[in-house]
């Protein structure tokens, strides 16, 4: 059913934005438990970080983003693909190594892109995806369009050299970047506070003269608004921006993390407490947005897009082993989209 | 409907495990995120999730159970009213790929080959006879190629320290800033990892950098974004999008500047696929080959030499010369000896075949300049002539171009030798400062002259 046009209790947000942030939540979160459940049959192998607890951050900054923009990130990189707009069914025939997956199956978890939907990967090595970002706003400003490129990276990689020197550069260039850290607050097993004195992560950007700040990284509402300033900077040719995300991964580092460096309450008490989901759930009941009929309806959506994903994942061949050969070389340059 | 909850791998390589425990009891309401078990993997206990909502209707693994085969039904979950059914009797048993039976496991063996044709040997000549030719350093032909190749294409900019303001360190990029701008010549900080790394996000962007390192020596800072960003990325992203570049500067040993200044790195960016490698000699190769690496759609490694920067080759005057990646060039027919090489190590290949002519032996000179695609038709036509093959290079013996010429050789050409393949290379030591230990521990055309006797049995 349409979703009632409402303004919302606390500042103008409209039921349509709201629904639309609890739908592309929920995906993010359906979709990363299902990863969870084939990666337990064997379906898929090897790593996969999962990205359950953080959804309000590419879903809060990608309502921030315009057509054209480009994103980057890490290996815990599926919710930035749903939240971009990549079909579920690539990513997860993706995940299970099938023909069907962005990357003919390739690549895996840590490793799609889409060319469509601008998102430039999908990096393995922590950090390395921070000069690839900066690199992808230098094409832009080179070019002279007004586009801007999402940089994700998480607190682990904050420590990482190449960070500093891209933040150097960036600033130095102006580039039209905007670095957000994903500050879920372990590195694997090593929390923030184990790898580094500093206050904060955002601040080491004053070094190079990047303006920042930290944002509530469970509220889906605060990022979109955090993301809209940090654009605004970049568009207006102002130079990169940084956004320090505060948030939290429910999961294990990887499926084979028994994370063990943290409590059990601890996890518990943000699930209760901070879960970006339930907050914006709340909104909608409590705004009479929607129904909780209207809600289910919503879930029972979701959990058929799926589906309809896990079946294209397993059913999608693997890839031809003349696949094994392809893709070494090219003989055009690759088009931007 | 009951839904069977299955034993779950836990780690890249769990096939089965211990069920440590149970935290749900038959009876419990458990609903997605709900830690229902511990389990013991060869590596850690592991908590497991349940995925769906319902009931716990039956566990049929009791905890302390151990060896529990991964995808084994280990409990039912019911809804609300619904009776418990038998384990196995829903669709849900243990899943396999869809096409297992045609897994690479059971792949002929042809498929698993490379299926690269074998192509001819291609000696035709880099120019027609009659071009017009000009005396040229290999400096100068860099900077024309990379002049020309901006003027053609404005997505071609170049990135380095000193590389615009200063002229270059070498000078190669001389003229460069004021004829294109800042905009398209631009000086980097001194942070290798970093720029390195942008260059390749740029190229991602549509963008054909040039990246210079002020020497290869520094780009082992940025050697993560050479080989994992840049050369890749065509493959991890099913070819959608790639990395069409170029890194180059000086390789190898200058003179007199030490271990960490003195390093041939052919070898190293030759294993890589997804890399273009090249090494040029001439001026002319200098030239017909940066041209065609700026267009190449694929990253270029491209291996310049400090000491031949300064010498002077002809160079064929035409609106757009350029020399194809994988042709090797005979530089000296012969008949008695081939002898392989590139780069700097060609000036003593070619030293080595003018004394040798002077005792009668007549030795052929190859010039490969690209080492991937590295034209081993040429190599193998000539080693079927003569019989015979020594390699040239001031990189270290293990794991050398030299070695890998050697194998192929000896794979493809057996019964042609009659002689071992002889590999002249660098000394297997850091460069050394000294001004004789260093003069030693490169490779010398007396070395080359030896190994060629050698083969001979002269």
């Amino acid at each position: 059913m349409p979703p009632k046009k409402k303004a919302a209790a606390k500042s103008n947000i409209s039921a349509e934005e709201l629904l639309g942030h609890y739908r592309e939540m929920l995906l993010i979160r359906r979709f990363e438990e299902k990863a969870g459940q084939l990666y337990g049959m064997g379906l898929i192998g090897g790593f996969c970080h999962l990205y359950i607890g953080q959804e309000a951050v590419v879903v809060g900054l990608e309502a921030a983003a315009e057509e054209g923009d480009k994103r980057v990130t890490s290996y815990r990189d599926h919710g930035h693909m749903l939240a971009c707009g990549m079909d579920p069914k690539g990513i997860m025939a993706e995940l299970t190594g099938r023909e069907g997956g962005f990357s003919k199956g390739k690549g895996g978890s840590m490793h799609m892109f889409s060319k469509e939907k601008h998102f430039y990967g999908g990096h393995g090595i922590v950090a390395a995806q921070v000069p690839l970002g900066a690199g992808l706003a230098f094409s832009d400003k080179y070019k002279g369009n007004d586009r801007v490129t999402f940089t994700y990276f998480g607190d682990g990689a904050a420590n990482q050299g190449q960070v500093y020197e891209t933040y150097n550069m960036a600033e130095l260039w102006d580039l039209p970047v905007v670095f957000v850290i994903e500050n879920n607050q372990y590195a694997m097993g090593t929390s923030v506070a184990r790898s580094t004195k500093s206050p904060s992560l955002w601040e080491r950007g004053a070094a190079y003269g990047i303006p920042g700040e930290e944002v509530d990284g469970m509220d889906v509402i605060k990022v979109k608004e955090a993301g809209e300033r940090a654009v605004a900077h970049c568009r207006a040719g102002k130079g990169p921006y940084i956004l320090e995300v505060k948030t939290y991964r429910y999961r294990g580092h990887s499926m084979s993390d028994p994370a063990k460096y943290r409590t059990r309450e601890e996890v518990q008490k943000m699930r209760d407490e901070r879960d970006p989901i339930e907050q914006v759930r709340e909104m909608i009941l409590k705004g009479k947005h929607a129904s909780e009929d209207d809600l289910k309806a919503i879930d029972k959506d979701i959990k058929a897009i799926v589906n309809d994903a896990a079946e294209f994942s397993k059913e999608s061949p693997e890839p031809a082993l003349e696949e094994l050969w392809t893709d070494i070389y090219t003989d055009v340059i690759p088009q931007e989209a | 409907m009951a839904t069977e909850i299955l034993m779950p791998a836990l780690s890249p390589t769990m096939e089965e495990g211990t069920l440590a425990k149970w935290l749900v009891k038959e009876g419990d309401t458990v609903s997605s995120g709900d830690i229902m078990a511990e389990i013991e993997t060869d590596k850690a206990t592991m908590e497991f999730e349940a995925v769906d909502e319902g009931i716990v209707g039956k566990i049929l693994i009791a905890e302390g159970t151990e060896g529990v085969k991964v995808n084994d039904v280990i409990a039912i979950l019911v809804e609300d009213g619904e009776d418990v059914p038998e384990a196995g009797a829903s669709s849900a048993s243990a899943p396999v790929p869809a096409d297992k039976e045609q897994s690479s496991e059971t792949a002929p063996a042809a498929a698993m080959e490379h299926p690269a044709p074998a192509a001819p040997a291609d000696t035709s000549p880099d120019w027609e006879e009659g071009t017009e030719l000009k005396p040229t350093t290999v400096r100068e032909a860099l900077r024309d190629a990379m002049a020309e190749e901006m003027r053609r294409d404005e997505d071609v900019f170049l990135m380095g320290e000193e590389v615009a303001e200063y002229q270059g360190a070498y000078k190669i990029s001389q003229g460069l800033l004021d004829e294109f701008g800042a905009k398209r010549v631009i000086d980097t900080p001194i942070t290798e990892h970093g720029f390195a790394g942008i260059g390749v996000g740029a190229a991602f962007g549509g963008l054909k950098p040039i990246v210079e390192f002020m020497t290869f020596n520094f780009a082992m800072q940025a050697i993560d974004h050479i080989i994992n960003s840049a050369a890749k990325t065509l493959y991890m992203s099913g070819g959608q999008m790639g990395a069409p570049m170029v890194f180059r500067g000086p390789n190898g040993a200058a003179a007199r500047v030490g271990a960490q200044h003195s390093q041939d790195y052919a070898a190293w960016y030759m294993q890589i696929p997804g890399l273009k490698v090249v090494m040029p000699y001439s001026a002319s190769d200098a030239k017909g080959l940066m041209k065609t690496a700026i267009r190449d759609p694929n990253p270029v490694i491209f291996l310049e030499n400090e000491i031949l920067y300064g010498r002077t080759f002809d160079v064929p005057v035409m609106d757009d010369f350029t020399i194809p990646f994988g042709k090797a060039k005979i530089e000296r027919a012969g008949d008695d000896v081939t002898i392989v090489s590139f780069g700097i190590g060609m000036t003593y290949a070619l030293q080595a075949a003018e004394k040798l002519a002077e005792d009668g032996i007549n030795a052929e000179v190859i010039n490969l300049r690209s080492l991937r695609p590295m034209d081993m038709p040429t190599v193998l036509e000539s080693v079927r002539k003569t019989n015979r093959c020594v390699t040239v290079e001031e990189g270290w013996p293990q794991g050398s171009v030299g070695g890998y010429i050697a194998t192929t050789i000896m794979q493809e050409a057996f019964d042609y030798l009659d002689a071992p393949v002889l590999t002249c290379t660098g000394k297997d030591v850091p460069m050394p400062y000294a001004a004789n230990l260093e003069k030693h521990a490169l490779v010398t055309t007396d070395e080359v002259i030896e190994a060629v006797k050698k083969v001979t049995y002269r």
